[in-house]
């Protein structure tokens, strides 16, 4: 409980602390109310999960509606893994190398994050905007004063849909960058289909794919919780939803980054060192 | 059962850096209708917000048939909530969901009713908003003042024996607004309902109140029946009614 006569005290001494020390303080505050709102999530899930025309609603959203931002990402970043893999291989490695580079590269790493990226940037903005408004125009107080919990009917929906429809964008990623890697060498750069496709299977490992789709999963995750914690939490009229849709796609993607790291740590050196 | 359907004691509250009440005491009898005035921003809608329990007091207690809000659970206040009805400032009707819908929800996530008794229901309610036959409608095609008689019908759709008005009349046309008027006072007079209404429409506020309270720097500066409001001396409150910009309240 906040006291009112002390709080302004206390407000007036963080403003002043020194700016690491108020990073500091707000990063875990941040942290702290994520902690919480992942927690309440959580608890309504089993309850929204039946409120099954809303999920199916999001999964349409998210996965249909980020489909053709998807596949022109992944295509490029095949067709630019293979040139510049073949540029770095040129003279050292034989090109039979080629396809296995582009794949283990793709499955692990550049489907999985990238397509985290591109649909983060996309979904977690569309889902501060819709939640910030309806937050400044009192909707949402209005369904809790309807007995209706948000986030049984709005954050559980948006986190199933998004924990869901990443991995299989990332699958549609990998197929459609590989593919893009594919054409690429097989068109431009002297390399048979025959040797790219060797190369591919060569140490084809399913663990590897296994890894990719346990990022996506977490990214999903990500996502939606950024998109859901920086709607809610706007405050004030139309500039502060602009304001919390910038906030969730930068911790969106800042923190896709970090579990990306975390998540590589844990896979390559510890599960399947 | 306490007489006061709604308490306040000693309510503190302070939102970002301001310190919006201090100290509000305030009572609402069974079946009354109380209006509470004062100028944009004095914390109507805060003082509103504290009944259905969207936000806490710092400090002081609300209490609502003596329950104290803030002290209840989730379930607890799930049904505590079901027996009031809100009317948000802009309508806040779901952009969403049909009109229809809006009005439905609440029946349909807490009630066992046949989709056929829950269309009745809705058709009823916005019968007697005067809106007959907009079930299928989006709010974003309604006019202002449809938004709020919608989001009347939704506020009223599980019979509320409290209601809660967030400037009822404010940006309607006067003829709409006697309307509202006229039925906020009917709901009160037919029903029994208790309710808390907040405006700076004194019109309004003399058409519908058994009581007014005004609010003034964070607590309530007087209150009376609209008769002693009409003839006090006060100089704030004889400001306000009169809608006056000389006296001790200054443009803000
Ligand atoms: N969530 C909030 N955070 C910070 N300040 C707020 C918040 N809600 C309201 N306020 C401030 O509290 C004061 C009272 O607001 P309000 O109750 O909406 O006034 P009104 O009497 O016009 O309904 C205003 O100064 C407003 O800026
Ligand atoms: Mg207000």
């Amino acid at each position: 409980m906040i006291d009112p006569e002390t709080a302004d005290a206390e407000d007036a001494a963080l403003a002043a602390a020194p700016w690491p020390k108020r990073f500091l303080f707000e990063r875990l505050q941040n942290a702290g109310e994520v902690f919480l709102l992942t927690g309440s999530a959580l608890r309504e899930m089993p309850a929204g999960i039946r409120k099954m025309g809303l999920v199916v609603n999001q999964m349409a959203a998210i996965g249909l509606g980020s489909m053709p931002l998807t596949v022109i990402v992944a295509l490029f970043t095949g067709a630019v893994a293979a040139v510049q893999a073949a540029y770095q291989m040129r003279d050292y490695v034989p090109m039979i190398y080629l396809g296995t580079v582009i794949g283990k590269s793709v499955v692990i790493e550049l489907g999985p994050v990238l397509t985290a990226l591109v649909v983060g940037g996309r979904v977690s903005a569309a889902i501060a905007a819709e939640l910030g408004s309806m937050r400044v125009t009192e909707q949402i107080d209005a369904m809790e004063t309807l007995g209706i919990s948000p986030i049984r009917y709005l954050v559980v929906p948006r986190l199933v849909a998004s924990i869901v429809m990443l991995p299989v964008l990332t699958i549609f990623a990998d197929i459609l960058a590989i593919a893009g890697g594919y054409l690429v060498a097989v068109l431009t750069l002297d390399v048979s289909g025959h040797t790219f496709t060797s190369g591919l299977k060569l140490y084809f490992k399913i663990q590897d794919v296994f890894s990719g789709l346990l990022k996506a999963f977490f990214f999903g995750a990500i996502i939606a919780t950024m998109g859901c914690y920086y709607g809610l939490r706007t405050e004030g009229g139309a500039e502060a939803v602009g304001d919390s849709t910038t906030r969730a796609v930068v911790a969106s993607c800042l923190l896709i980054l970090i579990v990306d790291y975390l998540l590589a740590s844990f896979l390559f050196r510890v599960l399947f060192a | 059962m306490p007489d006061s359907a709604i308490e306040f004691q000693g309510v503190w509250k302070r939102l970002g850096t301001k310190v919006v009440l201090r100290g509000v005491d305030l009572s609402v009898a069974r079946g009354e209708c109380l209006v509470v005035i004062g100028r944009s921003g004095s914390g109507k809608s805060v003082l509103l917000k504290h009944v259905v329990g969207l936000l806490q007091p710092d400090r002081g207690t609300v209490r609502v048939n003596g329950i104290d809000v803030a002290s209840l659970d989730e379930g607890e206040l799930l049904s505590i909530r079901e027996q009031m009805g809100m009317l948000f400032q802009g309508g806040a009707l779901f952009d969403s969901m049909a009109v229809g819908e809006n009005v439905g929800l609440a029946l349909r996530e807490h009630t066992p009713l046949p989709e056929r008794q829950i269309e009745e229901v809705v058709a009823e309610k916005l019968a007697l908003v005067g809106l007959s036959g907009t079930e299928a409608q989006r709010p974003s095609s309604l006019s202002g003042g449809m938004k709020k008689r919608a989001a009347l019908a939704r506020a009223l759709a599980m019979n509320p024996k409290i209601m809660l008005y967030d400037e009822p009349t404010t940006g309607l046309d006067p003829i709409t607004a006697d309307v509202i008027n006229r039925l906020i006072r009917r709901l009160q007079d037919r029903l029994g309902i208790t309710s808390i209404a907040v405006t700076h429409d004194m019109r309004s506020a003399y058409h519908i109140a058994d009581r007014i309270a005004m609010l003034h720097e964070g607590r309530i500066h007087a209150v009376g029946t609209p008769d002693e409001i009409q003839q006090t001396r006060d100089p704030i409150l004889r400001q306000f009614i009169e809608g006056s910009s000389e006296g001790p309240l200054l443009p803000t």
